[in-house]
């Protein structure tokens, strides 16, 4: 059967569609935020390429090894040596920036990819199959929204202890509902298309409707969706190491950087918690700008 | 729809999703590995008198639905359970603690929503470049995580400039020194909502000037600071009024992070404490707190909005 694929079509903008169909649901009430300016949007696109980059390269151009502490030269300025000066205990910080890349960047890239799988495997079955599956995985999902995210986090780490895993797969938890409302919403107004009606009269089957067409044409503003959660993730994951929750005490990563520097701020020295400040700062704008936009394409909708 | 019989149904909805969500806080602890006699016990171990000694005070040995509902009917009635690290009741604990993070929570409140609609309604009405600016400056507050904020902020403000005090919640020296000590943490608090509000705000109204409306008010003459305040801020005011729920919540959970970046004594720092500590019941209770919060905040603006927009009909937001 090799009948042509249907024209890739994103959510119809113009069709009166259900509340919610063509519009993303991100965090609610950030539904309407979307980047504007192409400069800022190449500029985002080129930065996340390079942290993506750095991170991947990181244990060969970090100059020194992230974890040798060297008490005597603690919170040296930047010099040919280290480049960006040391921490407290006398660490490189660029090379704990760069090889705290990957910890900040896995972490997020886990709650996403797992949320994202969940989220969409939910709202595809809720939206397609509707009835009772639909308002028992609605009600599961609400409960779910009723916990903000870092709190459910907080809650496993204090039962689990201190590690990525279990931060990862609560935060995953927290964040499938705003994919797999996106997701229903989507797939309800796609089950109207004529497309579907067509292939149901060629006498297909449901499942293979559903998984070879309606998911692929749905794919685009998930996908958008799950790139504007990654800052977000990325926020809370960091948030958690600032708390001392997240990663191992040893691990390089950024939030934790900013936890180490807390002290030698306030002693005066702050140029070892801003940096990392900054790299997460800078690489949240970055995604949310690119998933905006992406997301603005996707749909098809203008500003 | 009525709206006595919808505010019953949203209530009781309210439960049900609470319920769940109790459940839920409860249930974790019996997540954790090993038993939950040495959890309770924070790991340490134990003589066997001591482990039965809890396994008694928590009856451990009861099924777990009779435990839930135990602890549950004790919660209803206010009461938390003993704090493993403090040694005390968890609710002498919140109760000492809530006054100063209902302060730093009020104080960002007033920020967010005086700048949040000050910078959305400024950025609307003007277009051109103080509306890039506008959404430039929200994309990077937006992207500032809270305790970065509050790091960046206590580096320039407090040690550098020594403005403000560096840590610290100054309760006990009056109300003008908790404020003084608290403006820095509801800043950094506040900056992520803020960025948030502007830019739901922002939207709501340029959706709200493209109405017919606008344009006929304006042929007729209609002075434009009129039209601004009667026809376009307050149509926008719905979509607004939704993030209500949401911004209470961040706030509330973000106290965590920003109290323990300035050391303030709140709910917030004692909830770090306490995940770090293993301290269990008050993390039950806190997060129970924040969710319950969060829930009526959400329940109030359901009922407000068709009052606010009257062309919303009672519950549609809840089903879109």
């Amino acid at each position: 059967m090799t009948a042509p694929a249907p024209a890739p079509a994103p959510a119809p903008a113009s069709t009166p569609a259900p509340a919610g169909a063509a519009a993303l649901i991100r965090r609610p009430g950030l539904a309407r935020v979307r980047a504007k300016r192409a400069p800022l949007y190449v500029a985002s696109l080129v930065f996340v390429g390079l942290v993506v980059l750095l991170a991947l390269l990181a244990p060969w151009i970090a100059p020194h090894d992230p974890n040798t502490a060297d008490l005597g030269n603690a919170l040296a300025p930047p010099s040919g040596e280290h480049l960006l000066g040391t921490d407290a205990a006398g660490r490189d910080t660029l090379s704990r920036l760069l090889v705290g890349a990957r910890t900040s960047l896995l972490g997020p890239l886990g709650v996403v990819v797992l949320s994202t799988l969940l989220g969409a495997a939910v709202g595809v079955a809720a939206g397609w199959r509707g009835g009772w599956l639909d308002s028992l995985l609605s009600r599961g999902s609400e409960l779910t929204l009723a916990f903000p995210g870092l709190l459910l986090a907080i809650l496993i780490v204090a039962v689990y202890g201190e590690g990525l895993m279990a931060p990862v797969v609560a935060l995953s938890v927290a964040y499938f509902p705003y994919v797999s409302r996106l997701t229903r919403s989507l797939v309800l107004a796609e089950r109207e298309r004529p497309y579907v009606a067509a292939y149901k009269v060629q006498g297909h089957s449901g499942l293979q409707i559903c998984l070879r067409h309606v998911v692929p044409n749905i794919a685009p503003v998930v996908l958008a969706q799950s790139t504007v959660n990654f800052g977000y993730a990325l926020i809370d994951l960091a948030g958690l190491s600032f708390l001392g929750l997240g990663v191992p005490a040893l691990t390089p990563d950024w939030g934790r950087m900013v936890f180490d520097g807390k002290s030698a701020i306030q002693s005066g020295y702050p140029l070892s918690a801003v940096i990392p400040c900054a790299a997460i700062i800078l690489t949240v704008v970055a995604f949310n700008v690119v998933g905006e936009r992406w997301a603005d394409k996707v749909a098809g909708r203008k500003r | 729809m009525n709206f006595l019989r919808f505010a019953v149904r949203r209530l009781l909805e309210m439960a049900v999703t609470l319920l769940g969500a109790s459940f839920v806080v409860f249930g974790a602890m019996y997540l954790a590995p090993g038993n939950p006699a040495s959890f309770l016990l924070g790991g340490r171990s134990a003589s066997p008198a001591a482990l039965e000694a809890i396994e008694k005070q928590y009856h451990l040995d009861d099924p777990f639905f009779a435990q839930y509902f135990r602890w549950l009917g004790n919660v209803l009635q206010g009461d938390f359970g003993r704090s493993l690290q403090y040694r005390t009741d968890v609710s002498e604990l919140l109760a000492s603690r809530l006054p100063t993070t209902m302060l730093l929570v009020g104080m960002a409140l007033l920020i967010v929503v005086v700048l949040g609609l000050a910078l959305g309604r400024f950025g609307a009405v003007r277009g051109g470049a103080a509306d890039t600016t506008v959404l430039v400056g929200t994309t990077f507050a937006i992207g500032t995580p809270s305790f970065v904020a509050a790091i960046l902020l206590q580096g320039l403000f407090a040690v550098q400039l020594g403005w403000f005090p560096s840590s610290g919640s100054g309760s006990g020296e009056g109300f003008g020194s908790m404020v003084w000590h608290l403006t820095l943490p509801a800043v950094a608090l506040a900056l992520y909502l803020v960025g948030l509000l502007a830019r739901v705000t922002r939207s709501a109204m340029l959706e709200a000037m493209e109405g017919e409306h606008v344009a006929v008010a304006r042929s007729r003459g209609v002075p434009e600071r009129h039209i601004i305040r009667r026809h376009v801020f307050r149509n926008a005011l719905g979509p607004v009024l939704t993030t209500a729920g949401l911004i209470v919540s961040t706030l509330l959970v973000c106290t965590v992070l920003v109290e323990s970046a300035f050391s303030v004594g709140g709910i917030g720092q004692l909830l770090e404490r306490a995940a770090t500590t293993k301290d269990f019941p008050t993390v039950q209770a806190i997060s129970l707190i924040i969710i319950g919060i969060f829930m009526t905040v959400n329940f109030v603006v359901d009922l407000l909005l068709p009052l606010v927009d009257p062309r919303i009909t009672l519950g549609a937001r809840s089903k879109a």
